[in-house]
Order: structure tokens, then C-alpha cells, then sequence
């Protein structure tokens, strides 16, 4: 089995976000990059998927900026056997989802893995769409925020665990399909330095975004981008006894 | 000049509408006064029902068919497709189920998604969250056709015509132009997560724990608490990790949002990740060892101390007076 990894250069998820005075975006100049943790995941549970001998092939798929080469080489000492990056002018923000399920198709099309398995959403937008428009592109099977997940070969299905808002849900999916992870779904491990020695050596394919020639539209226009109300701190209270006062008498909420 | 017209994707079990689509169907009065609620289910007369006395609504249609019973993406998807060309608005609660739903039919209609909004400006202008809430983005659709799921807590429930404002609107059963049973996907089984509590995402009071808990088994003294208050039970991403909660239980960045009148946090130190799933509750309160937690910095009542002190001390002054 073949499985395409896409992986996305965000902002670390340490890193406290600030709003640029311009209200055009956010600081990204000097803060440290890391690939989507949700993505991360995705790609731990394919080297898994090759370490059970089930999946041959791992290739990891980056849309972005030259220093996505980076997150393209963390996917590679990670465990993917090659990496494309589809280079594009633009941070990969400024493209809405539907525009990466665009570019993704294409690549599916052409690597005809037989499993998709990215993060459910990417820490930096929280849009949460890309696996399913790209599911719905292909015609494809979903299993979206999978915490559980098992292929099985011979009837060419995958089942999935899903984390929904009632609890645990489990589906049977037709391959190939396109599953969106959760963090629960596995621990990625550390990168040993042997790994990263030998992720230099693998295949990392850059694609200008112009050679693809795939129309993309423009939907959307970013109006500003500004910091959020900031709830102010309140007091202190000593006991217990204290606390439920004030919550009776002064906020009144019980 | 033309009516816009919004189609609000109902979130149900068959039996019950979930609250999450009056919600929905708020946002969706701030965008037109002709408004269709689309129940896809099986065996779901009563949850039609219960949507068409929803204020608001002008028409409830129906697809009543097996291969909706489990709310297959997939399936319910393709449904929507085809009946999408009628409307200027597709809404959809921005839960685990719209969320699943919705960006399939954005993409099948060549249209952006937009997010989780929390905010409408204009016919063709939003506000939502990004970077777990540490940023707002107020953003401009080109599309002609608005795909848009909607964040329940940022839009108060419309009501549920039990107090009677209106007369039910008329439900319409759709007549199936094709076999929406596209056979890739196969519901197997579920585990829900059953709770005598309210619900959490519409809970009015919330009491949550973190890591400080340090077992499921203490959780045990938030449970006796939240059954005092009628309290729904929250966690963060560290206590469901650790295995002390199901993983229903999460409110952060990326399992629930909730913005009850009162938010009791327990044990948790107030990373950004759960920050973004409850700031915006009226009041709050933090009890915590750490004086330096962050979750202090948004707390308007601050407890610093030994929980397993202060939580048996909480239980007992709220027998006095219930």
C-alpha cells in the first residue's frame, strides 16, 4: 500500500501568537516554524502502517514557501521515503483549503496512493476542511478526527475510530480514502540523529506551483486580522467559603 | 430584488434536534427572513417536527431514508449538493457533525468553506476565531454561493416554540431524485458516552479538571460538585490523554467550545489550547495550587491552593444553601 502525507509549516505551537499592528496577519518574521502537530500524528501512524509491513510507501506533500523544504525534511527523518514540495509566492494562509484539496488532488492523481492520512485541521487557520473537500474532490471514503484506526488489506477497507461530540464512533471505510487524525490516534516519537543524517540523502521534489497549470480561484479576501478582547484578571479569593459569596451575591450565578 | 435564501443542515439522532441548530438557525435570521432547515435521517418524524417549530423557520425539508440514519458525510453530502442551487447560504453547526459534513459540499460547489464564525458583519462578511482564539479574522466571501459553519456558543438559541410565538412550519418530504447511498462509507458501531448531566456545550454551568486531578477516580469529587450545581463535566486535552476522562469530555482549540455563565476550572494551569475553548464564559473561576498559572490571567475568581483541600470544603458550603 502507498500513503500520501500531507504536511503543513505552521507556527509552533509553543509560540504565543501575536497580531501584527497593520491588522493584516500575524508575526511570523523571527518565530519559530514547526510542522502541524495534527500532522505529525498522521505521519507517525503511516510509519506504524510500515512497520506492520502494510504500507510500502510513504510520501510526504508540502504546499508552500522555499522554507517549507524544512518541514519537507522533518517528514523525511520522520520516516517518509520521499517528499514533494509545491512551492508557491504566497504562505500557504493566504490559499484557502479548498485551493490545497485542489493541488492534492493532483498529486493523488498522479501517485494514486491507496490512503490519505493528514491532520484533522492545522493549528494556524482551525479551518478543520481539508481532508474532507479533498475526499469529496476524489469521490472518496472519509474517516475524519480518528483516534483508531486499522487497515485491512484483503477487503480493501480501513476502519476508524472517530472522536465525535457524543463519544466514539466507528466506521468502515472503502479504499482508497482520505482519513483526518487526532491527537489521540498515537504519540509521534522523537527524531533520532541517524534519521535526520539520512533524511538529507532522500528524494525531495520541489514543483514550482506555476508548472502544475491548476486554475485557482479567488474566494475569499482577508479584511483584517486583529487581537482578540482581552478578559481582564479579576481577585483573589481566600476559602471556599468565600468563593461561593461572591458567586452568589456579587456574580450572582448560583 | 432576489431573497436570499438560507439552508440550515440539522444536527439530530433520529429523536432529538439538537440545540446546536437552533443556534445555527440564529446566524442564519442575521442573514435572511426565508429560512429552510434540511433534516436528513431515518425515521426522524420528530425531529422534523421539532425543527419546524423552531422560530424562524419557514419550511422544514425531510429526507427520510436508511443511509442518513448515521449521518454519513458522504451521503448526506450528496443530498446537499443537489438541493444547494436554490440557496444563497448553506449553514451548519460547527460541531463534530457539521464539521464533517459541510466542507464536502463546499468543494463539490467549487465554493470556500468558511469556519466556525462567530461573528456576521455584512450579507457577505464574517468573523471567526484563528490560532485557537488568539486572533480574529474578519474575512470576505466572493463566493456566490456562502458555505458557513457557526460556532453555537457566539449565537444564542432561537426558541424552540414551546413558548408558542409561531406556527409550525410546514414540513416538506423531499422526494429522492436518486440512491444517496453511495456505499463508501459503513457506520459499524458507537460508543456514547452517556451522562445524566446537561449537555456541555449548553450546560449554564461548567466544572472542569486538568492534570491537577492526577486520576479518573478524583474526578469523582468534580462529579459530586457539578451534581450540586447542575453542572456539566469538562476536561482538558491533558486529563483525557492521561485516560482520567472519555474524550467527549475535552473543551480547547480542538474539541469543544463552551461559554457557560459560570466556569469552574480545577487543576488546570490555562494552556492557550483550552483558553480557546472557554474564555468566553461569563464568569470564571480557577482554583489552583500555582499562583502563576496562566489560567488566573482570565479568571474572575481566583482560589490558589490545594484543590483536594479546597473541593471537599466547595462541596460542603453549597449543601448549605442549594
Amino acid at each position: 500500500m502507498k500513503c500520501l502525507i500531507p504536511v503543513k509549516r505552521v507556527i509552533d505551537f509553543n509560540v504565543k501568537v501575536r497580531v501584527k499592528s497593520d491588522g493584516t496577519g500575524v508575526e511570523t518574521d523571527q518565530v519559530k516554524m514547526s510542522m502541524n502537530p495534527f500532522d505529525e500524528v498522521a505521519l507517525e501512524e503511516a510509519v506504524r502502517l510500515k512497520e506492520k509491513v502494510i504500507v510500502k510507501e510513504i510520501i510526504a506533500i508540502s504546499i508552500g514557501v522555499s522554507s517549507a523544504q524544512e518541514t519537507c525534511r522533518v517528514a523525511l527523518a520522520r520516516g517518509a521515503d520521499r517528499a514533494i514540495l509545491i512551492e508557491t509566492n504566497v504562505e500557504t494562509n493566504e490559499m484557502p483549503p479548498l485551493s490545497i484539496a485542489k493541488i492534492l488532488k493532483y498529486f493523488v492523481l498522479q501517485e494514486k496512493p491507496d490512503l490519505v492520512i493528514l491532520g484533522k485541521q492545522a493549528i494556524d487557520d482551525d479551518c478543520n476542511q481539508t481532508g474532507q473537500m479533498l475526499a469529496a474532490l476524489l469521490g472518496w471514503a472519509q474517516g475524519t478526527n480518528a483516534s483508531g484506526l486499522n487497515v485491512n488489506a484483503s477487503t480493501g477497507s480501513v476502519e476508524v475510530i472517530r472522536e465525535v461530540d457524543g463519544g466514539l464512533e466507528t466506521l468502515s471505510l472503502k479504499l482508497p480514502a482520505v482519513v483526518s487524525v487526532d491527537l489521540r490516534l498515537n504519540e509521534p516519537r522523537y527524531i533520532s540523529l541517524p534519521n535526520i543524517m539520512k533524511a538529507k540523502s532522500k528524494p525531495l521534489q520541489i514543483i514550482p506551483m506555476g508548472d502544475l497549470k491548476i486554475e485557482l480561484k479567488q474566494h475569499l479576501k482577508t479584511i483584517q486580522v486583529e487581537p482578540p478582547v482581552m478578559r481582564r484578571s479579576g481577585i483573589k479569593v481566600n476559602n471556599a467559603k468565600e468563593l461561593v459569596d461572591k458567586l452568589r451575591n456579587e456574580a450572582k450565578v448560583l | 430584488m432576489k431573497v436570499n435564501r438560507v439552508l440550515v443542515l440539522a444536527e439530530h439522532d433520529n429523536q432529538t434536534l439538537k440545540v446546536s441548530t437552533a443556534n445555527t438557525v440564529r446566524a442564519a435570521t442575521e442573514l435572511s427572513e426565508d429560512i429552510t432547515v434540511l433534516v436528513a435521517g431515518y425515521q426522524c418524524a420528530a425531529v422534523a417536527k421539532a425543527a419546524s417549530l423552531l422560530d424562524g423557520v419557514n419550511e422544514v425539508w425531510v429526507s427520510d431514508l436508511p443511509c442518513f440514519e448515521h449521518g454519513l458525510a458522504e451521503n448526506v453530502a450528496e443530498l446537499m449538493i443537489d438541493l444547494a442551487e436554490a440557496f444563497q447560504y448553506i449553514l451548519a453547526p460547527a460541531t463534530t457533525y457539521g464539521k464533517n459534513i459541510l466542507p464536502r459540499v463546499a468543494a463539490r460547489l467549487d465554493v470556500a468553506q468558511i469556519s466556525e464564525i462567530t461573528g456576521i458583519l455584512s450579507p457577505d462578511t464574517f468573523v471567526r476565531p484563528i490560532y485557537a482564539g488568539n486572533a480574529l479574522l474578519t474575512i470576505q466571501s466572493l463566493d456566490p454561493i456562502k458555505v458557513i459553519t457557526v460556532r453555537s456558543t457566539a449565537f444564542e438559541a432561537v426558541s424552540t416554540g414551546v413558548v408558542a410565538t409561531k406556527e409550525p412550519a410546514p414540513i416538506v418530504n423531499l422526494a429522492s431524485k436518486k440512491p444517496y447511498d453511495l456505499g463508501l462509507s459503513q457506520f459499524l458501531r458507537e460508543e456514547p458516552h452517556v451522562s445524566k448531566r446537561p449537555e456541555l456545550t449548553s450546560a449554564r454551568i461548567v466544572i472542569s479538571g486538568g492534570r491537577g486531578l492526577q486520576s479518573g477516580e478524583n474526578f469523582k469529587m468534580l462529579e459530586e460538585i457539578a451534581d450540586k450545581l447542575g453542572a456539566a463535566l469538562g476536561a482538558t486535552r491533558a486529563a483525557v490523554d492521561a485516560g482520567f476522562v472519555p474524550n467527549d469530555y475535552q473543551i480547547g482549540q480542538t474539541g469543544k467550545v463552551v461559554a457557560p455563565d459560570l466556569y469552574i476550572a480545577v487543576g488546570i494551569s490555562g494552556a492557550i489550547q483550552h483558553l480557546a475553548g472557554m474564555k468566553d464564559s461569563k464568569v470564571i473561576v480557577a482554583i489552583n495550587k500555582d499562583a502563576d498559572a496562566p489560567i488566573f490571567q482570565v479568571a474572575d475568581y481566583g482560589l490558589v491552593g490545594d484543590l483536594f483541600e479546597i473541593l471537599p470544603e466547595l462541596s460542603k458550603e453549597l449543601v448549605i444553601r442549594k
